[in-house]
């Protein structure tokens, strides 16, 4: 009996230890929606955003929902579009939209917000926006908005601050007309703004605090997209199409699904389960030997039947510290270019999943600006007999008989080249490279650090080698890549780019008339020339492969996904950040119910 | 009594101060900084970056001196704030933590209670059945010496892929809001079943055989073989012995109860069940000082509080306890 009330009272004492540690947590699991019946309610005229109100039915029906992953790393905490990096899977693009889209398959905008954009002078820029446009709360869109929101970019803490160095004022010359004056002008940054800067409203927004313009979770985000805020949770996010919205009626176009889910990234073997047993219709996560599930026959698509199945998205690059002996030395670097098998690495280590790199690094949709006479004089191939001759002519032999090479004036060579730990692709391939390294005498050793220390040594300069792709993303304009490859000034902490610290005048100074030349193929294939010439003769950093734009998807309840196949629409099936307005959106509105 | 609790009480009140010191310090040993994490995810412009990189540190003041951050953290842990994270941003940690923890309670104290008690019932009754000891022990065994995360992919590699009968992730179906009715509530449950599964079983392992030996331990010590040759009736040798053995298992419980808000990462992750296990992991790498710090002030309170808690049960369980008190 006594000990039937001791546990009672252990019980009871747990109980209180669980509130008193956490009073004010228990609710939040169950949102406070009444049970609602099934039947939908007619589709009101003015659709009113409020996160919890509207009824809505409590299930998504799975024909109208589209379920995606592959954005979302944590929890969803952020519905503004000032917040580049956090904000939740299609606050760009699916709730807030760009006055253009770019379409990097075709290498064309797409007027968007704006019905069309012209340089109305030497230094003005005019936008002339469609008309009939408005916010989800009913209110119309207009100069105005797109004046304000500009106008945000001179406030501290917003990413596009760096326009306004070369612009000078944003006006509204009537509700529909936007003019842009620039005291200098930058082509290629300003085409990358047309699309990549959403608009916020201002009758919501002028309002607010700095504080909660820059800083604020902005929620319930209205704009003027195809999609409401429905709901969040921890593992997800869901969006629920607009039924006013503007393209419907401007453009005839609609999008298909009427939910999208978006499921937080969950480990390999989950994504991989749900999305076979045809619970998420599109991933966009790096799932290791997706390959021979396409050639499986498990319902699994992705753009190219065959290698490399994926269109690419980004350059990895091998970085070489430059402030560092023996990477120093142009002829040691290109050796190391050499020494690379990239096809080992492509093959062994992605399954056939990514491509080669070309010498000069740009990606295939950039093919056009690849200059051939350039890249056949000076572009290299894994060779290690090469690799091994231009070592021998720099004077770099093994004079001590260990095996691996000395320098010229007989110091020892030890150098380590790391990736974040757990990045295993990363791991795996710098494993290959070292190899490969060490097959022609260079005493190369992988290193894995945790991330933090990862970064520490790459932007603080104190790295060997390391591989890195962060700013050679798929962009409208190879200035973007250029400018992240060739950042400068060398400072103590290279942020982003630049990272072996490569310092020549000559070179920074193209990538500045790169950026101030019209968005003419001609003209810009003149100076990235140059560049390209520079970059394979100095070898700074040695591009070895493209990632891939990883999306796989299962047509159980979708059709008509955009691929390689001949018939079908070609836009980028994307839900990463910056993607939606890289004509991934559109794919929504081609994509059809499978039943 | 009073003097116990109030020397206890200034022991917890140091160690608390010690433990929340350290918390704050170790973060900052690692190498790189929670900003430069944070803006190398973004993957910006090489210009916007070194905007928002100059923005950012002022913003979570790690322009200062580390004493004086140290003492601001200090003064908004008072006034109730843990700060903002650099992960989530711009989420407070508060909010975070407040949002994540009722899936761990959810999932881990129904698994750590109803092992505990099962475990205890079982382990007590192998002790004296020889046919149960043979079996559950070996069972027992195999079932602590489980990683979590093993149990965890063969339950929801053969319940859930296999043979389809629970799902594979989530913590209610995607398709659904929630709301409260009894369909939303079996779909919770049901989400809820294979994790739960995965860590009673582990746990159930170690309470049994845990009380097992100690109901052995304490059927051969002194004062049983004393009470056995007065010839005292076995059931009532067997009870003493039974609340003797639950004396370590009570502290057992608590501190598992204790440290209950650091979820069970593995587990989370094998079913992409949410909860802060994830959040913890995610915080560590990304090197979250804020995150991780206001993770960690909960455990240490969780387990500062359960120990707090299992000394006065000690008080009421254990008359050597009172005893010592009033004694000298």
């Amino acid at each position: 009996m006594r000990a039937k009330v001791l546990f009672a009272m252990t019980m009871v004492s747990v109980l209180a230890l669980l509130l008193s540690s956490c009073a004010p947590v228990t609710v939040t699991v169950v949102q406070t929606a009444p049970p609602v019946v099934q039947t939908a309610p007619p589709v009101k005229e003015t659709v009113v955003v409020v996160p919890t109100s509207p009824p809505s039915p409590v299930t998504y029906p799975r024909e109208e929902t589209l379920y995606t992953s592959g954005k979302q790393w944590g929890p969803p905490t952020s519905w503004n579009p000032l917040q580049p990096g956090s904000y939740a899977m299609g606050v760009i693009g699916l709730c807030y939209e760009t006055l253009f889209l770019y379409d990097p398959l075709k290498n064309e905008y797409i007027p968007w917000l704006a019905e069309s954009g012209r340089w109305a002078g030497d230094k003005v820029y005019e936008v002339k926006l469609r008309q009939g446009i408005t916010w989800s709360d009913g209110q119309p869109f207009s100069a105005a908005d797109v004046v304000y929101t500009f106008e945000l970019g001179k406030l501290a803490g917003v990413y596009y601050q760096p326009l306004w160095d070369w612009l000078t004022k944003v006006e509204a010359v009537d509700d529909t007309t936007v003019r842009f004056t620039f005291s200098e002008v930058r082509y290629q940054e300003w085409g990358n703004t047309l699309y990549s800067v959403a608009m916020v409203p201002k009758h919501l927004w002028e309002g607010r605090t700095v504080e909660e313009i820059v800083n604020g979770p902005n929620l319930p985000p209205v704009g003027t997209g195809a999609y409401l805020y429905e709901t969040h949770s921890e593992d997800r996010m869901v969006w629920k199409r607009n039924e006013n919205w503007w393209a419907i009626k401007l453009l005839k176009r609609s999008v298909a699904p009427k939910y999208i889910v978006d499921i937080v990234n969950p480990s390999n073997n989950v994504a991989l389960g749900l999305f076979l047993k045809g619970e998420m219709d599109l991933s966009n996560n790096f799932l290791p030997g997706i390959a021979t599930l396409v050639e499986g026959g498990y319902g699994v698509q992705t753009w190219y039947d065959d290698p490399p199945y994926m269109l690419s998205a980004n350059t990895a690059f091998l970085f070489m510290n430059l402030t560092k002996k023996p990477m120093d030395d142009p002829a040691f670097r290109k050796a190391m270019a050499y020494a690379v098998d990239v096809d080992e690495i492509v093959v062994k280590v992605y399954g056939n999943i990514v491509q080669k790199a070309n010498p000069t690094g740009l990606l295939p949709t950039w093919e056009q600006y690849v200059d051939p006479a350039v890249v056949s004089e000076l572009g290299f191939s894994y060779d290690p007999a090469k690799a091994k001759a231009i070592l021998d002519q720099a004077g770099y032999k093994d004079v001590n008989g260990d095996g691996f090479r000395e320098a010229p004036d007989g110091s020892a060579i030890a150098l380590k080249i790391i990736v974040p730990f757990g990045w295993t692709d990363w791991m795996e391939s710098i494993r290959v490279i070292a190899k490969g390294a060490q097959a022609v005498g260079i005493n190369l050793q992988p290193d894995f650090p945790d991330f933090g220390g990862y970064w520490d040594q790459l932007t603080g300069g104190t790295f060997d080698m390391a591989i890195n792709n962060f700013g050679s993303n798929l962009s409208d304009t190879p200035w973007t890549f250029y400018f992240w490859l060739f950042r400068n000034p060398i400072t103590e902490k290279m942020s982003n780019g630049n990272f072996g610290r490569y310092n020549n005048p000559e070179v920074f100074d193209l990538v500045v008339q790169l950026d101030k030349t019209p968005i003419d193929p001609a003209a810009m294939k003149a100076v990235i020339s140059k560049i390209q010439r520079i970059q394979l003769t100095d070898m700074p950093a040695v591009p070895l492969w493209y990632n891939g734009l990883w999306a796989q998807w299962n047509s159980t309840y979708w059709t008509n996904w955009p691929s390689a196949a001949p018939e079908a629409p070609k836009y980028l099936p994307c839900t990463w950040n910056g993607y939606w307005n890289m004509t991934a959106l559109l794919m929504l509105t081609e994509l059809k119910p499978a039943k | 009594m009073g003097r116990y609790l109030g020397r206890k009480l200034l022991i917890y009140l140091l160690t608390f101060f010690v433990a929340v010191s350290i918390d704050w310090l170790i973060p900052r040993f690692m190498p790189g900084s929670p900003v430069e994490t944070m803006l190398a995810r973004f993957s910006l412009r090489a210009d916007a970056t070194e905007v928002l990189r100059s923005y950012y540190i002022r913003a979570f003041q790690l322009d200062l001196p580390l004493w004086q951050q140290y003492l601001n953290f200090w003064s908004a842990l008072f006034r109730g704030d843990l700060g903002v994270s650099t992960w989530l941003f711009p989420q407070p940690v508060f909010e975070i933590i407040k949002r994540a923890v009722p899936y761990d309670l959810f999932l881990l104290l129904p698994a750590i209670v109803l092992s505990w008690l099962a475990g205890n019932r079982v382990g007590a009754m192998a002790a004296r059945v020889r046919w149960l000891d043979n079996t559950i022990l070996p069972l027992g065994y195999v079932l602590t010496a489980t990683p979590y995360m093993w149990l965890a992919l063969v339950l929801a590699w053969a319940l859930g892929n296999v043979a389809g009968l629970f799902p594979i992730a989530g913590a209610y179906s995607f398709a659904v809001r929630p709301h409260l009715s009894w369909a939303f509530l079996l779909d919770a449950l049901w989400h809820w079943f294979l994790p739960f599964l995965s860590l009673f079983l582990v746990m159930f392992g170690g309470w049994a055989i845990g009380m097992r030996n100690m109901i052995i331990y304490e059927l051969e010590s002194d004062y049983s073989r004393y009470l056995e040759s007065l010839g005292t009736p076995r059931s009532l040798i067997r009870k003493y012995a039974f609340r003797n053995a639950m004396l370590p298992q009570i502290t057992g419980l608590a501190l598992q109860l204790g440290t209950m808000v650091a979820g069970a990462l593995a587990t989370e992750i094998v079913f992409a069940y949410p909860g802060i296990g994830y959040l913890i992991l995610q915080g560590v790498q990304n090197q979250d000082y804020f995150l991780i710090q206001g993770c960690f002030l909960f455990i240490i309170i969780g387990v500062l509080l359960a120990n707090f808690i299992i000394d006065i049960v000690y008080v009421v369980v254990d008359p050597r306890t009172r005893l010592g008190m009033t004694g000298e």
